[in-house]
């Protein structure tokens, strides 16, 4: 039998081109239902359980998915805001205690997520070195974007402009790293948090300047009337927030008016839940309050729905494929029958050249289905980091 | 360095009465009678299409003929199965071809060493490798022992071949045109590589050839056309 095998290996290794090409071709037909399949079932787990640990989210009426994905996995697309007005009415029912949540900027690729101390005692999330933000400009950063960026506390992070060519618009704030957040294996490893006015900062709602009242800034006043100073161009905003400068910081309006984006609500219990879920049932609000598992369920039922499609499609393509491989040996038969005849007229028997021939089929067999298991099991390893590529990073 | 060819006994071929015709054609050969003594060293000639190969498949137990009988010492080749047919003939036969047959994904030693890859029955020993290298020596290969079988030039390629059909010491060598390919100088070398090892080994050897200047050196030279019955050469030149 050895001989058999040396013989098949030979011939594969000597053709290693059309050997590679069908050793791909059985790996690929394996490993993509295989790999989807693992991929969803990682999705599935990582939405879900995400979603089972926030019980309730309050938000604009839209779409309740684009506003569970904004408010759990920090996706960039926004859903209408929320005035902070509803963060203390929520607050005065009494039914649960909310966390806002202002998810909107970036700091290039990643999410800043504006919110409050709240938020990481309800995520469980610990620092795993420096403390927590404490004043108007400070950050956390999830160990995910720390690693990447290799920042520790004391360094600093500068927001990005929402639109480069929006000039007018909103200024790049350095934010001063406090903390680094353990591995959490959640979107917040993937995600820098501020406190919910230091994102109004980053939006422009809130800004420092130095003090037009001072003689030495009279050049930057362009005008007074009742009581309010008007400055031209020459006076700088600042971009950083300092002991210097933190005086200066100030917003423009309520805060009550200022948006967030979205609300979790936490209940004591489900008797509250309902309770508050029922209040915001009325048709003629604006809100909608969701339980972000019934969210991701539906999304779910669809996912499987398109991947049940999708493996049905892939079984055509694997039997369009093995169709074409087998036709490749065969032809490669035809090809090859002046060598088997050969074998016979030497005195091979007939049964060593039939196992020649079979053992290559079973190598490239062998060899493409061990391919295909080692992708797939570097799919399942890639896979958490695929499904957050695909649902935060996006 | 010993050499690779110790003697052995050679075979005796007999064919009575033997009539082959191919499937669809109207090609025929009868054989009325042909004996070859062990250890004879015989020619055979003949035009294109008279059947000198298929005389020699005959032989080599490759096909069966429609009728008759053919043997090889006392093993009756035309009413043996396909199975004991290919166990005597990888055992007792040494075929070289034409066309050499090397296959090319293999090594110079790989392509000699095939017949005991192929049977289960010839064990590849370190003797058996010791023999193929010992060969490969003897017809000046040596060096080209662990090159791909396709990097060869035409006479090395039928040396090699060469060293193939003897490595199993059969006692009966089938040349068929195995010298049809070469330029003179190689077609002398190798005609003379087989004599020698047919002598040494005392192998009976059967020649196809078309070069006449080659057959003074042949024991005896039997014209294929005796034995073609069919319609004029040319037609079934190709199914042979």
């Amino acid at each position: 039998m050895r001989d058999v095998f040396y013989l098949a290996w030979r011939y594969l290794l000597f053709h290693r081109f059309k050997t590679a090409l069908l050793i791909l071709a059985i790996a690929l037909i394996v490993t993509l239902p295989a790999g989807l399949q693992t991929l969803v079932r990682k999705g599935e787990r990582q939405l879900r359980a995400r979603a089972s640990s926030t019980p309730l989210l309050l938000g604009r009426k839209g779409s309740p998915l684009e506003l569970t994905l904004n408010a759990l996995y920090f996706r960039t697309a926004v859903p209408a805001p929320v005035s902070y007005a509803e963060v203390d009415r929520l607050a005065a029912t009494g039914l649960a205690d909310p966390i806002p949540l202002y998810v909107r900027f970036r700091a290039q690729s990643d999410k800043i997520v504006g919110t409050t101390l709240d938020y990481f005692s309800f995520r469980g999330l610990r620092l795993a070195a420096g403390g927590q933000m404490a004043r108007l400009g400070d950050c956390v950063l999830g160990s995910a974007v720390a690693r990447r960026r290799g920042l520790k506390p004391g360094d600093s992070v500068i927001s990005s402009p929402e639109s480069v060519f929006d000039i007018a618009g909103v200024f790049p704030l350095k934010m001063h790293v406090t903390g680094i957040l353990d591995f959490a294996d959640s979107p917040d490893d993937h995600a820098i948090f501020v406190e919910i006015k230091t994102a109004w900062v980053i939006e422009g709602l809130g800004h420092g300047h130095g003090d037009l009242k001072k003689p030495e800034l009279a050049s930057g006043v362009l005008k007074k009337e009742a009581g309010n100073i008007v400055a031209n161009a020459s006076i700088l905003q600042y971009n950083e927030i300092t002991d210097d400068n933190m005086e200066s910081f100030h917003f423009h309006g309520a805060l009550d008016a200022f948006p967030v984006s979205g609300i979790l609500a936490v209940p004591p219990d489900r008797k509250n839940a309902t309770l508050l879920m029922g209040r915001y049932q009325d048709a003629e609000q604006r809100l909608q309050i969701l339980q972000p598992i019934q969210v991701m369920d539906e999304l779910l039922v669809t996912v499987f729905t398109v991947q049940r499609f999708v493996i049905a499609a892939l079984v055509l393509v694997a039997l369009a494929t093995l169709a074409l491989a087998a036709l490749v040996l065969l032809l490669s038969g035809r090809l090859r029958r002046r060598e088997i005849e050969t074998l016979h007229r030497i005195g091979g028997e007939k049964t060593r050249v039939g196992a020649i021939l079979a053992a290559e089929a079973v190598l490239v067999t062998v060899a493409g289905l061990a391919l295909a298991v080692l992708l797939t099991w570097i799919t399942g390893l890639a896979g958490d980091e695929l499904i957050r590529l695909f649902l935060i990073r996006a | 360095m010993s050499s690779g060819f110790e003697a052995t006994a050679g075979s005796s071929v007999q064919l009575e009465q033997v009539r082959f015709r191919y499937r669809g054609s109207d090609f025929l050969l009868e054989v009325r009678e042909l004996r070859v003594e062990p250890g004879e060293h015989l020619a055979i000639i003949g035009p294109s299409g008279s059947g000198k190969t298929t005389l020699l498949h005959l032989i080599a137990g490759i096909r069966l003929p429609d009728s008759g009988r053919v043997a090889v010492d006392a093993t009756e080749i035309s009413s043996s199965g396909d199975g004991t047919r290919r166990d005597f003939r990888i055992r007792n036969i040494g075929l070289v071809f034409q066309e050499f047959e090397l296959l090319e994904y293999l090594t110079v030693l790989d392509n000699i060493l095939l017949p005991f890859r192929l049977s289960g029955a010839l064990p590849l020993s370190r003797e058996v490798r010791e023999r193929a290298a010992s060969l490969a020596a003897e017809v000046g290969i040596a060096h080209r022992l662990k090159q791909s079988a396709g990097c060869l030039s035409q006479g090395e390629k039928q040396r090699a071949a060469v060293c193939r059909a003897l490595l199993t010491r059969p006692r009966l060598i089938l040349g068929d045109e195995p010298t049809g390919n070469l330029d003179p100088a190689n077609k002398g070398l190798v005609l003379e590589i087989l004599l020698r090892q047919a002598r040494e080994s005392g192998a009976t050897l059967l020649v196809v050839t078309h070069d006449h200047e080659l057959l003074p050196r042949f024991d005896r030279v039997i014209d294929c056309k005796r034995f073609y019955a069919g319609p004029p050469s040319g037609s079934a030149e190709a199914q042979p």
